[in-house]
């Protein structure tokens, strides 16, 4: 187990390595200027030539990159060029939005899909079964943010239960925080549960027809035992590996679900900084994502071996 | 139940509707659809600063009023020499920072002489070229020498880059902005909102509003969503106009319908052929059919242009009869240029969507003359080093919303690449000129000349629609600068 630990523990490291160079590349060869993008149409030369030397702009690529990336050793993210506050506190404030948002739309997607996935593998080709794949069906081809959008018409502009977006900050009350967030988690939720559900039936249904089910009911459990006591747990590898996958996405991939619902998040903070070209803020909290992307999946390969005890010893 | 609970119930509830009674007369959310960057007037070009912080929190030697015109700001009056290069301004008694501090001579030369400095970084530099230097008389009196007369002195004094901060606070403006207006800014929850409260010790006339919040909404879904659900009072600068007709029956709402210093242009590089060729720029400039693009990009909201300059403003001069909507002529002119057959040519288009929706229809106006323009969209950082930098475009559409800047085709290097002589000379005798009557003319001689050498294809003036709840009064209809000047702003009773 220690050993299976250290490797993954290894490649968590090179993984890093790369993503990093791989991050900055891309980033600084997109077309745009910060400092142009800042000062706008009216900025003589001289102006410009001094913001640039503000914000420490004109060295080569080659040492900003070293810069960036022995701060980000340190903890140190960087100053953002347009903000002109320390990236740590930007992510930090947003962080607080983002990971509950994650945690919230995840738990949702997991309280809906291991019922229906249960529930439709144990009764296979019938109605019920039916009905929820073509429920998942829907779920997978319908885009979250027009979700979203019928969401916000019915819940906030007609019924007025929930805000229509923005957040109000923890420190309002987490009651107050929890609702502001309950029509973006439920959005993003959706779609995520969709998949879930129909990845927890076909490998469910996978695993009815293993052998072992089959002495599993001969030594006299009935079909429902044998389903919890056998078929669910080992058909948790692959959901645990969308489950991570989601996680990450659910993290990450809010950017649309915070714009439409104007939420301080990470995901709007790359767009607002990709769009302002204020390239250590996307550098940086795009790192911090991969870090907690390949942090997750560590958990993730963990947990295999928790819940699969082949993996410790063959490893 | 006991008793004592239900009178605490009650009179917490009680509480509770008077607080909310109270915070509806003199609180306010209002909603604009960019946030700042960051909170210093004096250091960056995002209108989003000037929205939030101009005439609220920061104020200069002179300031613009709701229709444009310019006012005594922190300067009560000034004395012109005869030689017009000499301004003797008369500070306001009694003016105070947010942080105490107080507001005398040596600030404003602070602040002028920083905006001028050698390693400014203030984006309008060029309105503070003509001082020659700034010599505190005393500490309610500040004289202003400039290299020579300019008629727009007072006027460029009234811009948001110009506006008076002070050594003790500057280090941190950014962030924590401090500034001698009515409102002091309070709390920023970057992402989210922007906090300001009422400054007690305010120099000028007491605001009615104890405190504001700005939102930041780019979403046009969720502009709508906000205002009807009534998450936020007011919304300035309503990004999706194809709403505004359901806020409009809406009895709760009204729209207010306000123009901007934004000429709309089809920008055209006079650098590259074949817009180097008078006659092909004439011809686009025909081809366009101006109403149309007001009507499928904006739905009917701005004012037909013929010039580049504010139809609204006294100086403007109808121009439209210069360039009316005539593709048959204009496809005479392309044949007379060279090109009976027309020619392909690039449409480079940034995000707003005047330019996005008004580049599709422009399009398909300039194929019925044989001009094929192919349209690539960019996002703005992309459009200033491409275009406006690179100047690698054959056409482009852009609103110029800085106020009075027909200035810009002076200068040969800018993205279009025009700068006659005979323009520039224009321009100079203007810069001169400080006789209102002349400066009038002179402003209409410059206006006809770009007109007549069909420099870019003049489209429209976008306009700027607020809407806001029915009770409230003392917004800004028009936009003559970026603010949202919450000064006069109340409910009404």
């Amino acid at each position: 187990m220690i050993r299976y630990a250290l490797r993954r523990l290894l490649s968590l490291i090179l993984s890093l390595i790369v993503a990093s160079i791989v991050i900055f590349l891309i980033i600084e060869v997109i077309p745009g200027d910060p400092v142009a993008f800042m000062l706008g149409v009216n900025a003589r030369p001289d102006t410009i030539a001094a913001l640039r030397t503000e914000l420490g702009l004109d060295v080569g690529r080659f040492e900003r990159y070293i810069a960036w990336v022995s701060g980000l050793v340190q903890g140190d993210f960087g100053q953002s060029y347009t903000y002109r506050t320390p990236v740590a506190n930007l992510i930090g404030d947003r962080i607080w939005v983002s990971l509950p948002l994650a945690i919230y739309a995840l738990a949702l997607s997991t309280i809906i899909a291991f019922p229906a996935g249960i529930y439709a593998a144990s009764r296979r080709g019938s109605i019920g079964d039916m009905s929820v794949m073509g429920a998942t069906q829907l779920g997978v081809a319908i885009p979250n943010f027009w979700f979203a959008m019928i969401m916000v018409l019915i819940f906030a502009v007609n019924l007025r239960w929930f805000p229509s977006g923005g957040f109000p900050g923890w420190d309002k009350g987490i009651f107050a925080g929890i609702k502001s967030l309950t029509l973006p988690a439920i959005s993003l939720a959706l779609p995520q549960a969709a998949i879930l559900a129909r990845v927890m039936r076909s490998s469910l249904l996978d695993m009815l027809g293993e052998d072992f089910m089959r002495t599993a009911r001969a030594k006299g459990l009935t079909r429902r035992q044998a389903l919890w006591r056998h078929a669910v747990r080992n058909a948790l590898i692959p959901v645990l590996t969308i489950i991570g996958l989601q996680f990450a996405f659910l993290l990450a991939g809010g950017i649309v679900i915070e714009q439409v619902f104007y939420l301080p998040g990470l995901g709007r903070l790359i767009f607002q900084s990709i769009s302002a070209r204020d390239l250590i803020v996307v550098e940086s909290v795009v790192m911090l994502l991969v870090f907690m992307v390949i942090i997750v999946n560590f958990a993730v390969d963990l947990a295999y071996a928790a819940v699969d005890p082949r993996l410790r010893t063959r490893a | 139940m006991n008793r004592l609970t239900t009178r605490l119930l009650a009179s917490s509830a009680l509480a509770l509707f008077a607080g909310m009674a109270a915070a509806q007369n003199t609180a306010i959310t209002v909603a604009i659809q960019l946030e700042p960057p960051n909170l210093d007037p004096t250091g960056g070009a995002a209108q989003a600063i000037d929205s939030v912080l101009y005439s609220n929190v920061f104020e200069g030697l002179t300031r613009f009023m709701a229709d444009g015109s310019v006012v005594a700001g922190l300067a009560q009056s000034w004395e012109i020499s005869a030689d017009g290069c000499d301004y003797t301004f008369t500070l306001q008694d009694g003016v105070m920072f947010h942080d105490g501090t107080s507001m005398d001579a040596e600030d404003v030369k602070f602040s002028l002489d920083r905006a001028r400095a050698e390693d400014s970084t203030n984006a309008q530099k060029a309105l503070f070229a003509g001082i020659e230097s700034v010599t505190v008389m005393d500490a309610g009196t500040v004289k202003v020498r400039l290299t020579q007369p300019d008629g727009n002195f007072l006027f460029n004094m009234a811009w948001g880059d110009a506006v008076i901060v002070a050594p003790e606070s500057i280090e941190n403006i950014a962030s924590n902005p401090i500034g001698t207006g009515a409102f002091k800014f309070s709390d920023w929850v970057q992402g989210d909102r922007i906090e300001l409260v009422k400054n007690a010790e305010y120099w000028g006339e007491a605001v009615h509003l104890e405190s504001a919040t700005f939102r930041f909404i780019s979403d046009p879904t969720a502009a709508f969503a906000s205002v009807m659900a009534e998450d936020v009072d007011a919304f300035v600068g309503f990004p999706a106009p194809e709403n505004l007709p359901q806020f409009e029956a809406d009895p709760r709402f009204q729209v207010l319908d306000g123009n901007t210093e934004g000429e709309t242009i089809l920008a055209m590089n006079n650098g590259m052929a074949p817009f180097d060729n008078i006659l092909v720029r004439q011809a686009v400039s025909l081809a366009i059919n101006r109403q149309d693009i007001i009507d499928g990009a904006m739905f009917g909201y701005g004012t037909p242009i013929g010039t580049h300059f504010a139809p609204h403003n006294p100086a403007y001069k109808d121009l439209l009869a210069l360039s009316p909507h005539d593709p048959e002529r204009a496809k005479e002119l392309l044949a007379e240029a060279g090109f009976p057959e027309g020619f392909t040519t690039t449409l480079k288009l940034p995000p707003p969507s005047y330019a996005r929706r008004g580049g599709e229809i422009i399009a398909a106006q300039l194929r019925d003359i044989g001009i094929e323009a192919e349209i690539s969209n960019l996002e703005w950082a992309q459009w200033l080093e491409e275009v406006f930098r690179g100047k690698d475009y054959g056409m482009t559409i852009v609103s110029h919303t800085e106020p009075m800047d027909i200035g810009i085709y002076a200068n040969p290097d800018y993205y279009f690449q025009y700068g006659d002589p005979d323009f520039v000379a224009i321009m100079d005798a203007l810069t001169a000129e400080t006789d209102p009557a002349k400066r009038v003319m002179l402003m209409q001689d410059a206006q006809t000349k770009i007109s007549e050498d069909y420099v870019n294809g003049y489209l429209f003036e976008l306009a700027v629609a607020t809407v806001a709840k029915q009770e409230i009064e003392g917004l800004w209809v028009n936009q003559p600068t970026a603010a949202v000047d919450l000064t006069d702003v109340r409910w009404a009773e």
